[in-house]
Order: C-alpha cells, then sequence, then structure tokens
C-alpha cells in the first residue's frame, strides 16, 4: 500500500503516551490554545456558516471534475514556463524529485512544511541518495533533529516542551547562544540564525501546496515564519509536492479556502504569509527560481474518488480536528502511528495505507462529533469511520472477542422474548452481587470497563418486567 | 384535539439498569397530555452493530423498531443516542431497500424527551423536581447535542423546574463512553471519563445531570471507584421527581 504506518500498534502507543508526562503537559495546553483562538475567529465571522457551505461546494465540484481542473492546471503551469509531473505513487514522487534535484547536481536541499513529503517519505529518500535535506520550518526542524515524526499536521512539535527543544538544540548546536536557552522567542531566534546560512547554500526548494489554482497554474502556501517564501525564492530550482486533490479551479475559490483555513487552524483573520507562485523567475523579476517543479502526489488518492471515501478529499488540511478530537487530546499525535493522526488521519491513513494496517484509528472514536462539527469543508468525519469499520467487519478483519461479543448481542436482541429473559436474570442477578454498595469492582469479561470503573448493579427488576407487573396490578 | 398517542422507546440501558427513568418519562409525558405506550418488543435500537460495521444486525434491529412503533404518532425516548440513531435508519437500510419509506417516516417523528416535550408540546410545567440539595450541573451528551441540537431544552424544563445549574466547563465535551469504545479502549476512555470528572467538581455542583443514560453510568461508575460523593441523575429523574436510586436501594 501507499502509506507507511506503525498504526498496528495503536493499543501499545496508546500506553506509552498516556505514561508521558512531557506529552502530556504539551496536550494539555492544546485544549485551551488553538481551540479557543480558532472559537474566537469564528464568532467574529458571521458568515463563516455560509463560508463553510460555500468551500464544500468548491471542493466537491473540483473533486468531480478532477481529471479536467488537473489538465487545466497543467496547461497554465506551462504556459508560465513551468513543469508538471504526474506520480502515481510515493516510489514515482521520489524518483521524480531525486531525478530533477540530480539535473542541477544538487547537495543540499531546503525545505518548507509538506505533509505530503512526509508522507511519501521523500527525505529518507534523498538523504539516501546523498542528498542532504533540511526542514526550514521551526516545528518540522525540531522533529527532524529529533528523529521523530510530527504530531500535528499544522504545529509538527506540537508534542514537544520548550525545555526538550532546548535539550535539543544543546545536542545538535553546541553551546548556548547569548540569549540562552530559556525562552521560545530565544529558541526560535537560534533555529532561525542556524537556518538562515543553509537558504543561501542549497541548490532546490521543495514546498508543499496548500492549494493548487487551476486557471493560473498557481500553487500557493499558507504559513507563519517566512521560511517557506525563503525555501522557494533563493534556490535556483523551486519543486511543489502537494496531492492531485490540492488543485481549485479559481483564484476566487482559493481566497474562500483560504478564509477557512486560517481561522480553522489558529484562529487567524488571515496567516503571516499567503505565497503565490507562478511559474520560474521571469526576466524582469528581482528574484524567484529559475525552474519551477509541481510534483502532483496520487499514492492512493485516485482509488477514493466516486468511493464514499470522496468527501475526504475535500480536506484542506487545517488540523482543527485534531485540535478538537478528545481522543487526540489524551494521546497526541505520534500514537496514532501515522503521518495523518486524528479523526482526519482516522479516515485517510486507512483509505492509503490499508484498512488491514490501520484498524485501531476508525474504531479509536467515540463517534463524539466534534470533529464533524468544526471542519470548514464538513467532511463528515464519524461517517466516514463507520464506513471503515462496515469494511472491516465485512472483510472479517474486526478482532475475534468484539465478533463474538456482538454475534450473541445480535442474536439476542433480534429475539424479544429471548433477550427479555437473558435481561431479567442478568439484571436480578447484578443486583444481587452489586449488594447494599450497589457497584461491582470486578466482571467476568469485562475488564475494559472494570479496570477504570466500577459498575452501578441494575435495579434489580428490568423495566419491562415492571410495567407489565404495574399494569397487571394496576399500580402506578 | 385528541391525546397524542406516544410510543415510548425505553432503550436497552434503562431497561436494564435504571427502569425508573422509563417510568419518570411516562410521568413527565402523561403530565404533558400524552397517552404513553410501550411496546413490549422493542429490544435495543441497534447502535452497537451500526458502530460495529454490522450493517445486517443494525438492519434487522432497525426494521423490529420500525414495526415496534408504527401506528404511533410521535417515538420518545429519554436519550439522544438512541434517537440518533434511529435518525440514521435510513442510511442503515439504504435507499433501495424495500422499507426505507418507513425508515424516513419513523426518522421524521423520533424524538429526545426533552425536545419533544418543549419543542413539540411546548411544555414547561414540570412537575415537582427531585434534585436534592443545591445546584446541579449538566453534562451535554454528544448524539443529542451534536446530531439533534439538544442542549438549552433540558435546561429550560431543569430551570422551570427551580433547579438551579452550575455550569462546567467543557460541558459538551465527550465523557469518553463511545459504547464499545470504552471497553475497546479503556485508558483512552478513563483518560477522558477522568477530564469530565474533574470539569463536574469544578462546577461545585453535588449532582451531575444529563439526558443520556450511557454518559451517566460511565460518569457513575468512574466517580463510584474514585469514591466521590457526587450524584448521577437523568434529567428524566430530576424532573419527574422520582427518588435517587442509591436511596430507593438501601
Amino acid at each position: 500500500m501507499s502509506l507507511d504506518t506503525s498504526s498496528r500498534t495503536f493499543p501499545q502507543q496508546v500506553r506509552v503516551a498516556r505514561t508521558d508526562a512531557n506529552l502530556q503537559q504539551a496536550l494539555g495546553k492544546l485544549k485551551f490554545g488553538l481551540t479557543a483562538m480558532r472559537g474566537a475567529a469564528v464568532a467574529k465571522l458571521p458568515e463563516f456558516e455560509q463560508l463553510r457551505h460555500d468551500a464544500a461546494a468548491i471542493r466537491d465540484h473540483t473533486l468531480n471534475h478532477l481529471d479536467h481542473y488537473l489538465l487545466r492546471f497543467e496547461a497554465a503551469v506551462k504556459a508560465h514556463g513551468g513543469h508538471v509531473h504526474f506520480a502515481p505513487d510515493a516510489a514515482a514522487a521520489n524518483a521524480i524529485i531525486l531525478e530533477i534535484c540530480r539535473s542541477v547536481d544538487a547537495r543540499k536541499v531546503t525545505k518548507g512544511k509538506s505533509m505530503v513529503t512526509e508522507e511519501i517519505e521523500l527525505n529518507a529518500h534523498l538523504e539516501a541518495h546523498g542528498i542532504t535535506c533540511l526542514e526550514t520550518d521551526l516545528g518540522e526542524y525540531i522533529v527532524q533533529l529529533r528523529k521523530e515524526r510530527p504530531s500535528h499536521i499544522v504545529a509538527p512539535a506540537i508534542h514537544v516542551l520548550k525545555e526538550q527543544v532546548a535539550e535539543t538544540f544543546a545536542a545538535h548546536h553546541g553551546a548556548a547562544p547569548p540569549g540562552g536557552r530559556g525562552e521560545a522567542a530565544a529558541l526560535m531566534a537560534e533555529a532561525r540564525s542556524v537556518i538562515r546560512r543553509h537558504f543561501l547554500e542549497a541548490d532546490v526548494g521543495i514546498t508543499g501546496a496548500n492549494f493548487a489554482i487551476a486557471e493560473t497554474g498557481t500553487t500557493v502556501i499558507v504559513t507563519n515564519e517566512g521560511n517557506g517564501d525563503l525555501t522557494q525564492s533563493l534556490p535556483k530550482v523551486h519543486i511543489a509536492v502537494t496531492g492531485i486533490e490540492k488543485i481549485v479551479p479559481t483564484l476566487e475559490d482559493a481566497s474562500t479556502l483560504i478564509r477557512l483555513l486560517s481561522r480553522s487552524a489558529t484562529g487567524q483573520e488571515a496567516s503571516v504569509y499567503n505565497t503565490f507562485s507562478t511559474g520560474p523567475r521571469r526576466p524582469e523579476d528581482p528574484d524567484g527560481p529559475e525552474a519551477f517543479h509541481v510534483v502532483l502526489v496520487d499514492n492512493g488518492r485516485s482509488r477514493m474518488l466516486g468511493s464514499v471515501f470522496q468527501d475526504m478529499l475535500r480536506c484542506i488540511r487545517c488540523g482543527a480536528c485534531l485540535n478538537h478530537c478528545p481522543v487526540y487530546g489524551q494521546v497526541g499525535g505520534q500514537a496514532y502511528g501515522s503521518v495523518y493522526p486524528g479523526p482526519m488521519g482516522a479516515v485517510l491513513t486507512p483509505s492509503l495505507a490499508g484498512i488491514e494496517a490501520a484498524g485501531h484509528l476508525p474504531n479509536a472514536s467515540t463517534f463524539c462529533g466534534a470533529c464533524e462539527a468544526v471542519c470548514p469543508v464538513r467532511i463528515p468525519l464519524p461517517k466516514l469511520m463507520r464506513h471503515w469499520r462496515e469494511r472491516e467487519f465485512d472483510a472479517g478483519l474486526s478482532p475475534r472477542g468484539a465478533r463474538f461479543g456482538l454475534a450473541l448481542w445480535s442474536f439476542a436482541a433480534r429475539r424479544p422474548r429471548l433477550y427479555r429473559l437473558v435481561s431479567r436474570v442478568g439484571a436480578s442477578v447484578l443486583a444481587l452481587i452489586g449488594g447494599r454498595r450497589g457497584y461491582l469492582a470486578k466482571l467476568p469479561l469485562g475488564r475494559g470497563w472494570t479496570a477504570w470503573r466500577d459498575l452501578p448493579a441494575p435495579a434489580g427488576e428490568t423495566f419491562q418486567a415492571a410495567y407489565r407487573r404495574r399494569r397487571r396490578t394496576g399500580a402506578d | 384535539m385528541s391525546r397524542r398517542r406516544v410510543g415510548l422507546l425505553v432503550t436497552c440501558l434503562v431497561d436494564f439498569f435504571r427502569p425508573q427513568v422509563g417510568f419518570a418519562s411516562i410521568r413527565l409525558l402523561e403530565a404533558a397530555g400524552c397517552d404513553v405506550r410501550v411496546p413490549e418488543v422493542q429490544t435495543c435500537c441497534g447502535q452497537p452493530g451500526w458502530n460495529s460495521g454490522d450493517r445486517g444486525s443494525a438492519q434487522a434491529l432497525a426494521l423490529g423498531i420500525i414495526d415496534a412503533f408504527a401506528g404511533f404518532d410521535a417515538v420518545v425516548a429519554p436519550s439522544g443516542s438512541c434517537i440518533g440513531m434511529l435518525r440514521q435508519y435510513p442510511a442503515v437500510l439504504g435507499e433501495s431497500h424495500p422499507r426505507h419509506a418507513d425508515a424516513v417516516a419513523l426518522a421524521g417523528r423520533c424524538h429526545e424527551l426533552t425536545s419533544f416535550l418543549v419543542d413539540e408540546l411546548g411544555y414547561r410545567a414540570g412537575l415537582k423536581a427531585e434534585s436534592g440539595d443545591g445546584p446541579v450541573t449538566y453534562h451535554d451528551g454528544c448524539s443529542g447535542l451534536r446530531e439533534l441540537g439538544v442542549r438549552d431544552q433540558p435546561r429550560t424544563l431543569l430551570a422551570e423546574a427551580g433547579v438551579g445549574i452550575c455550569e462546567m466547563d467543557g460541558a459538551t465535551v465527550c465523557c469518553g463512553f463511545g459504547g464499545t469504545f470504552c471497553v475497546k479502549y479503556p485508558e483512552i476512555s478513563g483518560a477522558m471519563v477522568d477530564d469530565k470528572v474533574a470539569s463536574i467538581e469544578r462546577s461545585g455542583a453535588s449532582t451531575v445531570v444529563a439526558g443520556d443514560l450511557g454518559c451517566l453510568l460511565n460518569i457513575e461508575a468512574r466517580l463510584a471507584r474514585l469514591g466521590k460523593p457526587i450524584r448521577v441523575r437523568h434529567v428524566a429523574e430530576v424532573l419527574g421527581g422520582v427518588e435517587d436510586s442509591a436511596e430507593q436501594r438501601s
């Protein structure tokens, strides 16, 4: 399949995450930071719901005519002197990018933040062929130094405390700069001074693209640090790598989506940099790359078109579903074992990596619906997770214990007389065991419940039994 | 106008664990002028199957509920979660199913208890509330809140009945029950219910009230394990003037 994950061992990773005090402290900040900022930004924009409606319509229209808009985009990029490459899978994308790097004898590549290059594991591929890759987004840089995967699609190092960043910088940069390493601002300044010289040395700059505009052949990056702009304008070659679904028809459409993206992601009315790249440097331009390439990666996405999972391709990667997800809030991104964690990852990861590899992710949800409630393009995430559970069940991949329990329940629930008998007996037995305290601390086969909780004992007589009895005796 | 014929969907959890929520629901509906019946053949709405990917079981149970509640003007349950499930029956059966139209009809006339009382009947005058001492805090169950828009209705009824509410922070955050989720991922579920317990404690209320027994059992179970003396009540029990279950037992 198209995406490498360690999602099979999700339960073990959950245990690690729950006992990691640093991670838990970092996650505690998430709950009140990004969600509150989004809430405030949404409250200030009366037309936010209308924008969500419009954005979903734009994305649906594009996906329903994706072939058309991909070809229009390609033609427009070419008309401006750029190149478009279609990569059917991760290996093809990596090969295309390596080839472009080799064509200019590249030794060093700087990178802006790009989840698709994380998905295809581009850095490892280039490094294996002797090309140094340097992440220039602060969060990505921290994660790269720590040899970790991003834990959040917008804030890659949100799981790392600033004290840990100081330790990481000490290990890699040596002696502390004059400003010390106590404050976040000092750490940022230190990273900037280290990274800046690499911009000047890099032969190729690789960025993602939040959107690719078909009518103009433009790629767009929405950022806050300015590193993406330096990445794509200083080196001789700019490669923008993105998924085939990131196409939007027009500049107007892109601006509608950007209004939603920044507010949904970070609660900003607008991100600091919204940079539009159209073709390589023209003779009259003061700066810019000599060559402009766009690599459009499929890697399993076209399989989703026309399927029940097509709505997932509307995603604009704002991360709001992660920020509002109570499960993500307890375990962080790395437990998911995929570069796409949280609710969006619970749908997208099985789509790209297969349900056999990622079955835990769509199951690890209470279907509370907080994700769908905040999604700027109204993706019905719980419904799509349920579709994955259905695929898993139909393929016989659900755990045997769960299937057995479900079969027993279903057998009884389909037979009202049997069901009444079983529940009548069960309720009185449990009431008896519960005794005066009214709670059971242990249950046969019930460890999942009783590891954390007691079981409130039933009253003893089921409602149905009591109701029939009262009607017979005329009571109540 | 003749009295509304209301079928009460008791829900499997109320039937098994807390029958008095069912009796309190009947009292409330009758006080609001409804003719309430409880079909005997109802078992479960099918949500465990549907959410576990077992469409076949969910369909079988959906058809059972559709048949059991044919002929009522309205179907009411003391649960946002189960009514949320009934509203999904058209999707459970699928458009090509011969009973799809029946599923659509049921989905259109089924209601969560407090929203039925307030939105459909315009009922305000609650019975004598039994909330024990002090104000309560209200936990919004996810399905009721986000699928059915139940938020103000229970608060309106509680206020009318003279019950004070101290809102907790994160009242709309999931308690971690999630049906089979709580036994499949106990560490995550346990951490979520711990956060909920902390929110309840910060509210200062001595009683937590909600409209879904799934949430309530989960919260009560964790409170019991931690030995915390906070009472856990279904909104129907409070409004219907039913004594606390623990007091009944002792």
